[in-house]
């Protein structure tokens, strides 16, 4: 009778403490979005909110000192509108040649090789910029700035496009065969089928991909702010300088920041705006995907 | 015309897909060719120091094996309890839905958050100070999504059957995750463990936002010193102007990309292995 009784104390225990480390992700949800909170509230109290959301210089480590975001804004859609230019066509027609055209011997190499280049950590990417793509750059734009925002883009564009190409990939093998031999069979060739069979069936995969692959890029943090610079500014110029939110959150937490300062504050309120971007990214691709899923039965 | 067009189309998709090869070839290429003369014996024993031909990278090869080590000590666990949790324990409640949602959301917070987290969470909430335990937490809340998604796969792919046999025998709900489902999903569990460590291997922005961007010229002794990492070493001389550390830098990625090499392939074998042994 002991025995049982201890075993069923024993399993009730166990299952309370797995509970609790299933908690643990809520927890860190939860601490996130309170520290985010409180820091960018006590912010607000010394900056106006509309300042903050409308100013278009941002220069809180200089006299006078202004707290505008939109030039960080600015410079992180840069950089994801350049590398989404970049990946986009590249890893779509990577993925239709991997699920249209290759054999399956090539496509059980390629893919692991692209996933060898997801798994390059981002700082390295980084080093490439500077290394490679920016002296490429200056050879043929010999005006563009030591930092400017198209290395970056290219880079962070080359870091995401193994994520479309994979996923959309994905997306597209899971169109039923049947689909595609209805379409050859009232004479399609490949490039009919690919294009018009495959391409919108599988469409909402391959637009949430598309959306988390940007929002990965927002969120990019080392290449951008090795390549990028350090000048926040409204330009739409690709060769100069610019400064992402990230880079500029590096920028405050490598100088020496009095805790409490409104220096310390910006790190939260510009984070806040970054989380909440690509919160909503990755909201957007989930609804895409369950949205317009086509069900095959 | 039909056919031209679908051949000028597939060439295209192709070129495409080399370009992607192409692209990782260059960037291997480009670190060797300015890193590997620098790498040595002496590179890897070495402190950093301001002159390159003494500078060595020491103290991040250790901080980063010790970060690893206390990140996997904290977030195995964790991760994989929940995991358990959420495949074997839970009902399917409103609660451990919000919990997988909350999950999957977690996985594309973009690092950086994390560290904003860990610095005023363990940092400054914790008084922890810039010390290797609090890299570790960040870390490991970092990767936690990971390690619960993939672990949580594995343990899905272990058969019903082996579940209702062990509970025919009379074996309790823990007896059977125990003895049964658990080593069944190791190898799984293990692959995605060590893919999910290789990711905290080489990120960098956490680690700078709690302040681990120091001249550190000593190898950690116990989870409360300061510490450097081979990432924010790789960054540190990366951005410096001088050509010698661009130099450093490159033979520094040398050494992180053999290291995620090796735990890749690690991971590839593991699967591999117990691959053949495990047939449902």
């Amino acid at each position: 009778m002991d025995r049982l009784r201890t075993q069923r104390i024993r399993e009730s225990v166990i299952e309370k403490a797995l509970l609790l480390c299933a908690l643990a992700s809520i927890l860190t949800t939860i601490g996130i979005v309170l520290v985010l909170i409180f820091e960018t509230f006590s912010f607000f109290e010394e900056v106006p909110i509309l300042e903050f959301l409308t100013g278009t210089t941002w220069a809180p480590m200089y006299q006078p000192q202004h707290f505008g975001v939109l030039p960080l804004i600015n410079g992180t859609l840069m950089i994801a509108v350049g590398a989404a230019v970049i990946a986009i066509p590249l890893g779509i027609a990577s993925a239709v040649y991997l699920s249209e055209y290759s054999s399956p011997k090539v496509r059980q190499t390629v893919k692991p090789v692209l996933e060898i280049l997801a798994g390059i950590p981002t700082v390295v990417y980084g080093y490439f910029a500077i290394s490679f793509i920016t002296p490429l750059i200056r050879v043929f734009v010999p005006d563009a700035n030591i930092f400017n925002a198209a290395s970056a883009s290219i880079v962070v564009g080359i870091m995401i496009l193994p994520m479309i190409s994979s996923l959309s990939e994905d997306a597209m093998r899971s169109v039923p065969r049947a689909l595609r031999e209805g379409a050859y069979a009232l004479g399609s060739t490949r490039f009919e089928v690919s294009t018009k069979i495959v391409l919108p069936a599988a469409l909402s995969g391959i637009l949430a991909s598309f959306v988390l692959a940007i929002s990965r890029a927002v969120g990019e943090t080392m290449a951008v702010t090795l390549a990028a610079g350090a000048t926040p500014k409204m330009t739409l110029n690709f060769f100069e300088s610019i400064q992402t939110m990230t880079a500029y959150i590096v920028q405050v937490s490598l100088g020496d920041t009095p805790l409490g300062s409104i220096e310390y504050k910006t790190i939260f309120a510009v984070g806040m705006v970054l989380f909440a971007m690509t919160l909503l990214m990755n909201i957007v691709s989930m609804w895409i995907k369950e949205r317009y899923r086509e069900v095959y039965s | 015309m039909r056919r031209i067009k679908g051949k000028v189309f597939e060439y295209l998709c192709l070129a495409a897909t080399v370009a992607a090869l192409l692209l990782l070839a260059l960037l291997l290429l480009d670190a060797w060719i300015k890193g590997a003369g620098w790498l040595s014996l002496r590179f890897l024993d070495s402190f950093p120091s301001r002159f390159p031909e003494q500078a060595g990278i020491k103290s991040a090869l250790w901080g980063s094996v010790w970060l690893m080590l206390l990140t996997a000590i904290i977030s195995i666990p964790l991760g994989v309890g929940a995991a358990v949790y959420l495949e074997e324990y839970a009902d399917r409640t409103w609660l451990t839905k919000i919990i997988e949602i909350n999950i999957s959301n977690l996985a594309g917070v973009p690092s950086i958050v994390y560290g904003i987290l860990g610095l005023a969470l363990f940092v400054r909430g914790l008084m922890l100070g810039r010390s290797l335990l609090a890299g570790a937490l960040t870390m490991a809340l970092l990767i936690l999504p990971i390690i619960i998604i993939s672990s949580q796969e594995a343990i899905r792919a272990v058969p019903s059957s082996i579940r209702e046999a062990s509970y025919a025998l009379g074996a309790t709900k823990w007896q059977t995750v125990k003895y049964h489902v658990l080593p069944a999903a190791l190898p799984g569990i293990l692959t995605g463990n060590i893919l999910a460590l290789s990711r905290a291997m080489g990120e960098a922005a956490p680690l700078i936002m709690i302040g681990a961007l120091t001249f550190i010229a000593f190898t950690p002794s116990s989870p409360l010193d300061p510490f450097t990492a081979l990432p924010i070493q790789i960054f540190n001389w990366a951005s410096r102007p001088k050509e010698e550390f661009q130099y450093l830098a490159a033979a520094a990625i040398l050494v992180l990309l053999a290291l995620l090499l090796a735990m890749n392939a690690a991971a590839i074998i593991i699967r591999n292995k117990y691959q053949k042994y495990i047939k449902w």
